[in-house]
């Protein structure tokens, strides 16, 4: 009996240990997984130290050479004959951005108007899914798209243009963040307090009315950040233009021409027979630092204006 | 007179309405018009080309004989690497900043850089890889390089989309995990994980069925166009569908475009599939609590 007791004793005392050192190891686990986290969330902002030091590395070693304003006020964009003026690739990248925004803006608003404004519940939960799909599909698909599809289609239209030219690869361009926007622009809408349209509506208002007089301008600033967001990403778009906007740098606002935009150049540049650390091969870092300031800018302002002018009801 | 007046007035105001209506459906109508001018235009060109064979072909010179398989089984390869690193990397990263991070500079600079980080274009990200992957540490035109360079790139949309599903795990059941003396960790590890983890999924799924797609980036770290074999290593050379499809895209002989549209049927394929299962998984476990 008393051997017994010990026995239990003895046991509930290893237990006791037992938990003491779960415990350690928990407390351990405890400090260590904070610090494996924090170390975690670190990598993304390596990430943006890492994306300034590459682009600036490189296109310091290309200023070197080129000066910064031959670089930016230059008309001439011929990198293979050592002419480095970028003014050709900016009109080619503010071309399409053009083209896209005046296809995405009305057509996007009006899709945002007819989902928080119009639709019934059931047709909302069957249109965003669709248009949402129109985000997913890859943009070489786009590409492909453009160049084999709406530039033929245009060429019928317009006989003179080519086949490679900015117009069909703007307008596809819109074709793919025309849901960037219709999306955020309906939410912005959504957040609209109903009490606000029953009460417009309640004196009389058509449902146009409420939405262009009442929800329209307390969404607006969500509407315009969308757009601005919408923007940024045609600025950033590669894989259309380079398919389907030809690469030819061309000071032009001509839209049936061929172009070249800023990325597309970077795709020829670091496709083409560029050797490490030539001048062509800096010279994809220093339009590629253009390209990130652009939208690294435009993503600013969006977020700045969601944010500064949101009304709070 | 003036009751006249007003009825013509009120008139007026109710057609405007009908019209406008009208115009906000054909606009709506309109986009999904694109979608299916687009579907319809590549299956009726690639359908005829999409067969077994294309499906286990490498490429080839002659267009019955070409086929995807190298760029299949690059982008699976690509994803075995890409998922799990995004994946722990964008979870922790939210669970450091939803759970453990206090409200101070620091976190605020986390927070907008991801969000910044998520606007920067693709090809940005490509410059980074070609530069620090390929050139710095040294990998090559390789699979660890692309497959590291499209982690990074997918990160802040995991990174945010996981902070979203956390976020929406009711205060009470920590309370209630704490309070039954669970650590900060364990009711992490076993409540809020769980609770949060469609979310996750869904988020995860949709980034990377974007990263599957996703091509300027690979090109700049130089995935190659022709590829004769399966990646056996991380250092091998790779390609991945979207390039095989670019490649055959930017052939100057017009037939290769049934190619390339048999290569975006399938590559759509794919897509849909993922997006479908992330659908399934957000309405299957949406509003539990």
């Amino acid at each position: 009996m008393a051997s017994n007791q010990m026995n239990k004793e003895l046991s509930v005392q290893d237990m006791i240990k037992k938990n003491k050192q779960k415990k350690n190891l928990g407390n351990a686990i405890e400090k260590i997984v904070p610090i494996f986290l924090l170390l975690c969330a670190v990598v993304s902002v390596l990430t943006t130290i890492g994306i300034l030091f590459t682009l600036l590395r490189e296109s310091i070693l290309f200023f070197t050479k080129v000066p910064l304003t031959d670089f930016y006020f230059g008309t001439n964009w011929s990198p293979w004959t050592e002419h480095f003026g970028v003014a050709p690739l900016i009109a080619g990248t503010l071309l399409i951005t053009a083209i896209a925004i005046c296809v995405a803006v009305p057509i996007g608003i009006a899709c945002a108007i007819y989902l928080s404004e119009y639709a019934s519940e059931r047709a909302r939960k069957i249109i965003k899914p669709i248009l949402e799909i129109l985000a997913g599909i890859p943009t070489v698909v786009y590409g492909f798209f453009a160049l084999t599809f709406v530039s033929p289609l245009l060429m019928n239209i317009f006989p003179d243009m080519r086949i490679f030219n900015a117009m069909s690869a703007g307008l596809v361009v819109g074709i793919m963040i025309i849901p960037m926007i219709a999306s955020l622009s309906e939410d912005a809408m959504s957040a609209v307090p109903k009490s606000l349209r029953e009460g417009a509506l309640g004196l009389g208002a058509t449902r146009f009315e409420v939405s262009m007089k009442v929800v329209l301008p307390a969404a607006l600033s969500g509407i315009i950040a969308s757009i601005v967001l919408a923007v940024s990403r045609a600025i950033g778009e590669t894989m259309i233009v380079t398919i389907a906007a030809g690469a030819t740098p061309n000071l032009t606002f001509n839209p049936t021409e061929s172009i070249q935009t800023l990325t597309a150049f970077i795709v020829q540049g670091a496709t083409g027979d560029t050797s490490y650390h030539s001048t062509i091969y800096n010279s994809i870092y220093a339009v590629g630092i253009t390209l990130f300031i652009f939208t690294l800018l435009m993503n600013i302002l969006s977020q700045y204006i969601s944010r500064r002018f949101k009304e709070d009801y | 007179m003036s009751q006249h007046v007003n009825t013509s007035h009120t008139k007026s105001r109710v057609n405007i309405n009908k019209f406008f209506k009208f115009l906000f459906i054909f606009a709506t109508a309109l986009a999904m018009l694109f979608l299916a001018a687009l579907f319809y235009r590549i299956v009726s060109q690639g359908m005829g080309y999409v067969s077994i064979d294309f499906l286990k072909n490498f490429p080839a010179p002659y267009i019955e004989e070409a086929g995807l398989f190298a760029g299949i089984m690059g982008s699976i390869f690509m994803m075995a690497i890409t998922a799990p690193v995004s994946i722990i990397i964008g979870v922790s990263t939210a669970l450091y900043l939803e759970e453990y991070a206090k409200q101070n500079k620091f976190t605020r600079f986390i927070q907008i850089n991801v969000q910044n980080l998520a606007g920067v274009p693709s090809i940005v990200f490509g410059l980074l890889g070609l530069t620090f992957f390929v050139y710095i540490l040294g990998f090559g035109y390789t699979l660890i390089a692309g497959a590291l360079t499209m982690s990074l790139l997918v990160l802040p949309v995991i990174v945010v989309s996981s902070q979203e599903a956390i976020r929406s795990v009711p205060l009470e059941i920590r309370e209630a995990s704490i309070g039954m003396g669970a650590t900060k960790w364990q009711t992490i590890w076993r409540i809020v994980l769980p609770a949060a983890i469609p979310g996750i999924i869904t988020g995860s799924i949709l980034a990377l069925s974007r990263a599957i797609g996703e091509t300027a980036p690979l090109i700049i770290v130089g995935a190659a166009t022709a590829i004769y074999s399966i990646p056996d290593s991380f250092m091998s050379k790779y390609t991945v569908m979207p390039i095989q499809i670019y490649s055959w895209t930017a052939r100057p002989q017009a037939e290769w475009q049934f190619v390339a549209a048999a290569g975006i049927i399938v590559l759509l394929i794919l897509l849909l599939c993922m997006n479908a299962i992330a659908v399934w998984i957000r309405n299957k476990f949406q509003n539990r609590y």
